[in-house]
């Protein structure tokens, strides 16, 4: 059966179903006694403070007790509040975490979910509260995923909580509150599984988290002047879902990539030398990107969207590979 | 009573700046309302005695860290209200010039370096000021303010030891509200946090947060002192937020905290207990008293008049001031 779902009501779902299905669940965070935002409602009552453990505003020291938890058997979640909290547990996610079992040369995994909230800007959150800090994540190794809807939200931190590696789930904060269907079973999308979310044939515009439905309704203004745009959305960012991003590219020949990270060593900065190496004899024209300009995220409304990957932006990408000959 | 070195016209200017900070608080949180303020704010209602009494033991030379609670603060030490309301509004005659908002509201030639989005980080940043006046033979002092949240922050706790090992001037300012966001320090931390501390090394003193006097004295002996350059020191002022966490959690404020609870605490407001004091010590009338509010109004109503008349800024300076130098095509924009 399936309901219509918030975000974080679909991501309460999957944590109240995992934690019942696997003892070894546990979830640490801070604040989390006046949780208002709903992705961790009703999971204190549910399953008590030694599973659903409250802690002191000590980003680092929460993020290794995962870390330590994890070795001991237990299987983490970590919630981060706003996406810039992971910047003050940084030692612990790039040079503890994503390296011990290498390091240990396999003897343990690090099972650990790490729930990034409140990623990117929503209009006036300023420098420190506006980041979506996936690129550092990417490029430390940690699997990481950022969900478009509701069902991919629950979907992908169930696969995140089940997974044996650590996991980052990226939530934008432009889609906590955006609705849709949910199947109330549990459910888990695997990693390295993109979708397809409008099926086209002139271009492919690779989309993610609340950029997708920003190309979604893009690709509904394209299609008045004649141009027919695929959206296609990786969902898991690392590992990247390279057979389905390829297949798009062969069939459509034309690239624009949408993506609110930096440009400079972002994420379709990757995306791009992928398709660069992989895809070359299937391109039509030059590959585009819209990403996050390279800048601090300023505060006043109208400075804030001159930096970010907008619609307009996006369908003068577009046009300028559709008009390359 | 130890009001040894306050004199009635001290006391009143401290009122002032309380009524100041309290005026352009209430102001703010109806500009949120009405939307001319398009973001959300921390506001300090309820704790002013502590920023006013702190900064009322300082100089312009010196200077203070701030936290996401800021605008008293920067209030306390010198700030314009116009162009504290003018950032908040994203104006360009705002501090930042429309790209900071409340988190970041500055005023480096006030001594002023800024409020904080992260809980904590401020704190190392005084101390290198203090190194650096300390290096330089300067007499001046830097003054972190944090929360009590902010006291088991690794990098806030890395920074009291720091002070301690150089004997830095630098007074710690917590501000023991009582709670981070939801959370009771009761049951965040063991033992007082002045305690602390002074196993830190540090000289340490706990004080009446909602007495501005008390504050003024206490940050008086241990500014002087490290002026002196006999080192760092703690200072715990007990004070309470009356209002919720942020102007975003207002309707959820209760899920944590018994109304009993804030109105016990409310019995205690800073302004209340100054215009008491002033009253018992030097017959200051309520004609007094209404008088400064009235003139505390007007000058915040005429702030707010004129931060709205800056314009905002133009969507081609977006980039603007991330660098000291850029270069052809960098930083980069959202497209080529
Ligand atoms: C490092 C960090 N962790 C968490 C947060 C989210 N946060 C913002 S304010 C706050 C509570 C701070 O409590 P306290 O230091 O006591 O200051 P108060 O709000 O009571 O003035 C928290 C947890 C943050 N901004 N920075
Ligand atoms: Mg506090």
């Amino acid at each position: 059966m399936t309901r219509e779902l918030s975000f974080v009501e679909a991501m309460n779902e999957a944590l109240m179903q995992e934690m019942a299905r696997d003892d070894a669940v546990v979830i640490f965070g801070e604040n989390i006694r006046g949780q208002g935002r709903g992705e961790l409602r009703g999971l204190q009552d549910a399953y008590g403070d030694d599973r659903i453990i409250d802690l002191p505003i000590s980003e680092a020291a929460m993020t290794g007790i995962a870390t330590g938890a994890a070795l001991a058997g237990g299987r983490p979640v970590v919630h981060f509040q706003v996406s810039s909290l992971i910047f003050p547990a940084f030692d612990q996610l790039v040079d503890q975490a994503a390296k011990l079992p290498l390091m240990l040369g396999g003897q343990a995994h690090v099972a650990a979910t790490y729930m990034v909230m409140g990623c990117g800007a929503s209009g006036g959150r300023a420098g420190q509260h506006s980041d979506n800090p996936y690129p550092y994540l990417i490029h430390a190794g940690i699997k990481s995923v950022m969900p478009s809807t509701p069902a991919d939200a629950k979907g992908l931190l169930t696969t995140a909580v089940r997974e044996d590696d650590p996991v980052a789930v990226f939530v934008p904060v432009r889609l906590m509150a955006t609705k849709g269907s949910v199947a109330e079973e549990p459910y888990a999308i695997p990693l390295a599984q993109g979708e397809v979310k409008r099926t086209g044939k002139d271009v492919t515009v690779v989309a993610m988290g609340h950029l997708v439905a920003e190309a979604l309704a893009s690709a509904e203004a394209l299609a008045a002047d004649g141009i027919d745009a695929e959206i296609w959305d990786p969902r898991s960012l690392l590992p990247l879902d390279r057979a389905g991003l390829a297949a798009s590219v062969a069939k459509t020949g034309r690239v624009v990539l949408f993506d609110d990270s930096h440009r400079s060593c972002g994420y379709a900065a990757e995306l791009s030398s992928f398709i660069g190496e992989t895809c070359f004899g299937d391109l039509k024209a030059p590959i585009k990107r819209v990403t996050r300009a390279d800048v601090t995220i300023p505060f006043g409304q109208h400075i804030e969207d001159e930096v970010l990957p907008d619609r307009r932006r996006l369908e003068q990408a577009v046009h300028a590979v559709m008009a390359w000959s | 009573m130890t009001s040894s070195n306050l004199d009635a016209a001290s006391l009143v200017s401290m009122y002032r700046q309380m009524r100041l900070i309290r005026r352009f608080e209430e102001r703010t949180a109806e500009l949120i309302d009405a939307g001319e303020i398009r973001a959300h704010a921390h506001l300090y209602i309820g704790e002013e005695a502590v920023a006013v009494g702190v900064s009322a033991a300082l100089n312009t030379q010196d200077i203070t860290t701030s936290t996401h609670r800021g605008h008293g603060h920067i209030l306390a030490k010198g700030g314009d209200p116009m162009r504290m309301f003018a950032e908040l509004m994203g104006r360009k005659a705002g501090y930042n010039r429309g790209r900071g908002g409340s988190m970041h509201i500055a005023d480096l030639g006030l001594g002023i370096f800024g409020a904080n989005g992260i809980v904590g980080a401020g704190a190392p940043m005084a101390c290198g000021a203090a190194r650096m006046f300390k290096n330089r033979g300067e007499p001046h002092v830097a003054v972190p303010f944090f929360g009590d949240g902010a006291m088991n922050q690794g990098v806030l706790l890395e920074s009291l030891n720091v002070a301690a090992i150089w004997d830095l001037p630098v007074v710690f300012v917590c501000e023991n509200n009582q709670y981070a966001i939801t959370s009771p320090i009761a049951e965040m931390s063991r033992g007082s946090l002045a305690e602390r501390a002074a196993a830190f090394g540090l000289k340490a003193e706990t004080v009446d947060g909602m007495d501005a006097a008390a504050v003024f004295e206490a940050a008086t002996r241990l500014v002087d002192r490290a002026r002196a350059g006999d080192g760092a020191s703690f200072l715990e002022c007990r004070t309470y937020r009356f209002e919720a966490h942020n102007t975003a959690l207002r309707a959820s404020d209760l899920t944590y905290r018994t109304a009993a609870e804030i109105e016990r605490w409310r019995e205690r407001d800073p302004l209340t207990v100054l215009a008491q004091r002033l009253d018992a010590e030097d017959g200051w009338a309520q004609g007094d008293q209404a008088a400064v509010d009235a003139e505390v109004n007007a000058e915040i109503e005429d702030a707010i008049e004129r931060a709205g008349e800056s314009p905002r800024p133009s969507a081609d300076t977006a980039l603007d001031h991330m660098y000291a130098q850029t270069y052809p095509g960098f930083p980069a924009g959202v497209s080529e």
